[in-house]
């Protein structure tokens, strides 16, 4: 076996519970899709309020999502997918047991990662300045605001769209921590892997860290359009 | 390395006795004890809240509390005895250590998570004691906005974190059964031959693992409100209390089937134990599990019906109540089908398993006038509901967990408890149950509102037979503590089957070795054979 030395043996990587390496493979893909769906659950609570929240008042979510930089959005949108692209490669190389390339693809995942955080931090800080953030600061008048005096159908209450930002700052809170999560997770396993740790038949971790990362994209794709979207329909 | 074998003769608890190999065995026999003394403790201390409730309300004035001491009392009361006892009792520890027996596997599918969920309970019921100490909470255990969000003095957001960490830990509980269950049954152990104790505990995980993200979610943006002022459910902002009862609910409701389910998995093994008969309607008892994990769900609601919501929902949330009654009764028809004409012996556990049906029994039915619209605006926020939920939750899952930890005591220790002890602890603590809580179904229903310190005079009476069942009960539930206990050192050595019961769990040592079994188990037969081993001895 080629890779053998940059793998640990099959004996070593199996846990004393299982029978064999299929049993432990099973299992444990089992229980990173199981996990998933906890965090599908976690955020769909968010997602619920959302929807009973914009069909209640769609003008405050239309005039907080004028508000919203699309182009920050945009940009984010397609640094994730891109991160998503590089984390595929990294399993891609870790089950072909190329360990310098999974280094590299990981530490790309990283890296676009903390870009996403990067921008993420300059729009918050923006909202700040802006008075956008809930709480005593907040000052949105939809009759005065650049974003949204010309829109006749964004006109509702300071109150209501400080809903849609309270929303806006939960959801994207919640997926900005999943982010640094992530990225403390493909720290350890950049570092992993470097040491040698995972080849051509151990990567499972790798594998298991992909599956994460793509789930926290793929709730990114669905709040990228329900949060800074919305409000455009009219101006396409 | 874990699977050094153990030498010869050696069992799980003499393998190895530092500190050390307790606090980071990932043995999950071990697990389970390490939640035993942990969920006894909290057991305990959600019991001396309940004795304060019970004296304050000896006498109709507030005497021994006043109003904001009142709430926090049965704040702390609701909040640990349902996160930090109710959900994790039997799960935590006889599913820990039954489950992967059960099912002839070595251990659980993730040794290492079982123990971070332990951990998990731990921190997270520290911070439950340092809240306590801190002054407590004062939002009923149900954190309902806009009170927990704006309005409360006390400790909501350590409170809130703490169920948030506990809910950690149930989750991968959860999520550990479902995982090992699919995965690491023996060679021959197919999905109808599995004990009934497994499926219920299936069902349960399944549970966990969906609702219990909702309600940390949930608890998180009360948490955001108050720290952040993000007012996901501030009506200021158009935001609605409701949406708040609905996510709560969403997890609440199914939770009282995280707790009574795995009751339920325990009664079914006693009553097929003691009536030396195979379980009646297997497929029925079995599939009645998943059915209450699905349609649990659909529930919630009916906490809500005088909350605001609209007179058609109530009207299919209480079509869909009565409807979850119907595996329920499925269970207790085929449980007591099962008894006709067996070979019934009232050892211990037995008598706590019929205790069991005849206090789920009466709580089931008066869940069902409470799914009724018109009956339930009538009792809402009444001792009828206090009294119908302890039913459940006390005559049920207390009943049925103590059952299953003296069927299984020989099994987890080497060592017999006192019978004589035994049966007079379970007839004690039914009698206390019941003196307790049915005083409460009549003052309840004769308009004595829950949750406040003082009562009209003319409710004094039920309220004093309530207060002296408490103490009844107490006993009920000190006597174990004590002779169990005694047991460990001065129970008498019984052999691995002393009830002659089939299951995985009897064919091996007690206590059972750290790999579980000598040799690796392979099933060819079907769960409660008990028609064809009549000739196993039986001790007792
Ligand atoms: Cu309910």
């Amino acid at each position: 076996m080629p890779t053998s030395e940059i793998a640990g043996s099959h004996d070593l990587a199996l846990r004393h519970q299982f029978v064999n390496q299929e049993q432990q493979r099973d299992a444990s893909s089992m229980g990173m899709w199981l996990f998933l769906v906890t965090e599908v659950m976690f955020f769909g609570g968010m997602f619920t309020a959302y929807l009973i929240y914009r069909h209640a008042n769609p003008a405050a979510f239309m005039a907080g999502s004028l508000a919203l930089s699309v182009e920050y959005g945009a940009f984010n949108t397609v640094v994730l997918i891109g991160s998503s692209l590089t984390m595929a490669l990294a399993v891609r190389c870790a089950q072909l047991g190329q360990r310098k390339a999974l280094v590299g693809w990981l530490i790309g995942t990283i890296l676009l990662g903390a870009t996403f955080l990067g921008v993420k931090a300059v729009e918050y800080h923006e909202k700040w300045e802006n008075h956008h953030v809930p709480g005593p600061t907040f000052n949105f008048d939809t009759a005065k605001e650049e974003s949204t005096k010309d829109h006749p159908e964004a006109q509702a209450s300071s109150k209501s769209v400080e809903m849609y930002f309270s929303l806006y700052f939960a959801m994207t809170g919640m997926h900005a921590l999943h982010m640094i999560i992530g990225i403390g997770l493909m720290s350890v396993l950049t570092w992993m892997s470097w040491r040698g740790t995972f080849g051509r038949d151990y990567f499972a971790p790798i594998e298991y860290a992909g599956l994460y990362w793509h789930f926290v994209d793929l709730v990114w794709i669905y709040l990228f359009p329900l949060l800074y979207l919305i409000g455009r329909r009219h101006t396409f | 390395m874990s699977t050094a074998a153990a030498a010869p003769g050696s069992n799980y608890l003499t393998n190895g006795s530092s500190v050390s190999s307790w606090l980071l065995t990932k043995d999950h026999k071990r697990i389970a004890l390490l939640y035993l003394l942990s969920v006894t403790f909290f057991f305990f201390i959600g019991g001396i809240f309940a004795l304060l409730i019970r004296l304050e309300l000896l006498t109709p004035q507030g005497d021994l509390l006043q109003a904001d001491t009142y709430n926090k009392v049965f704040t702390m009361h609701g909040q640990v005895m349902v996160f930090f006892f109710l959900i994790p009792v039997v799960p935590a520890v006889l599913g820990n250590f039954l489950v992967p027996i059960m099912i002839g596997a070595k251990d659980l599918a993730f040794p290492r998570i079982n123990l971070l969920s332990w951990y998990l309970y731990i921190v997270a019921g520290i911070l439950m004691l340092w809240t306590l100490a801190l002054g407590g909470v004062d939002t009923g255990w149900t954190f309902y906005t806009p009170l927990s969000s704006q309005f409360s003095r006390t400790n909501v957001v350590m409170a809130a974190v703490a169920v948030f960490i506990n809910g950690f830990s149930s989750i991968f509980t959860g999520l550990n059964f479902i995982v090992t269950i699919h995965r690491m049954r023996a060679p021959g152990m197919t999905w109808n031959r599995l004990p009934l104790f497994i499926w219920a505990h299936y069902a349960t995980s399944v549970i966990m693992v969906l609702g219990t993200p909702v309600i940390a979610i949930t608890l998180l943006l009360v948490g955001f409100e108050r720290m952040f002022h993000l007012g996901i459910f501030d009506p200021a902002l158009g935001g609605d209390p409701l949406l708040f009862q609905h996510l709560f609910w969403f997890y609440s409701h199914p939770a009282v089937y995280i707790m009574i389910l795995p009751s339920m998995g325990i009664v079914s093994e006693l009553i097929a134990c003691f009536s030396r008969k195979r379980i009646f309607g297997y497929s029925a008892v079995a599939l009645s599990s998943i059915g209450i994990a699905v349609i649990g769900f659909l529930v919630w609601a009916h906490h809500m019906f005088v909350a605001g919501i609209s007179l058609y929902a109530a009207l299919v949330f209480s079509f869909l109540t009565y409807f979850v009654g119907v595996p329920s009764a499925i269970k207790v028809f085929n449980w007591t089908a099962t008894m006709y004409k067996g070979a019934v012996t009232l050892t211990t556990p037995m008598i706590y398993a019929i205790g069991f049906l005849g206090l789920f029994t009466i709580g089931g039915l008066t869940g069902l006038f409470l799914a009724a619209l018109g009956l339930d605006v009538h009792v809402t926020d009444t001792y009828f509901v206090v009294a119908h939920f302890h039913y459940v939750m006390v005559g049920g899952v207390v009943m049925a967990y103590l059952g299953g930890i003296h069927f299984w005591w020989p099994k987890i220790t080497g060592r017999m408890y006192p019978e004589f002890w035994g049966k007079l602890s379970a007839m004690i603590g039914f009698v206390g149950f019941n003196l307790t809580f049915f005083p409460q179904f009549i003052v309840g229903y004769l308009g004595m509102p829950r949750r406040y310190w003082m009562y009209a005079p003319e409710f004094q009476v039920w309220n004093v037979l309530s207060t002296a069942g408490a103490t009844v009960l107490a006993v009920g539930y000190l006597m174990p503590l004590v002779y169990l206990t005694w047991s460990l050192r001065y129970g008498p050595v019984v052999g691995d089957n002393p009830w002659g019961a089939v299951g995985l769990e009897w064919m091996t040592t007690s206590p059972p070795p750290t790999e579980n079994f000598l040799e690796p188990p392979v099933v060819t037969w079907e769960a409660y054979d008990y028609e064809h081993i009549k000739e196993v001895p039986v001790a007792y």
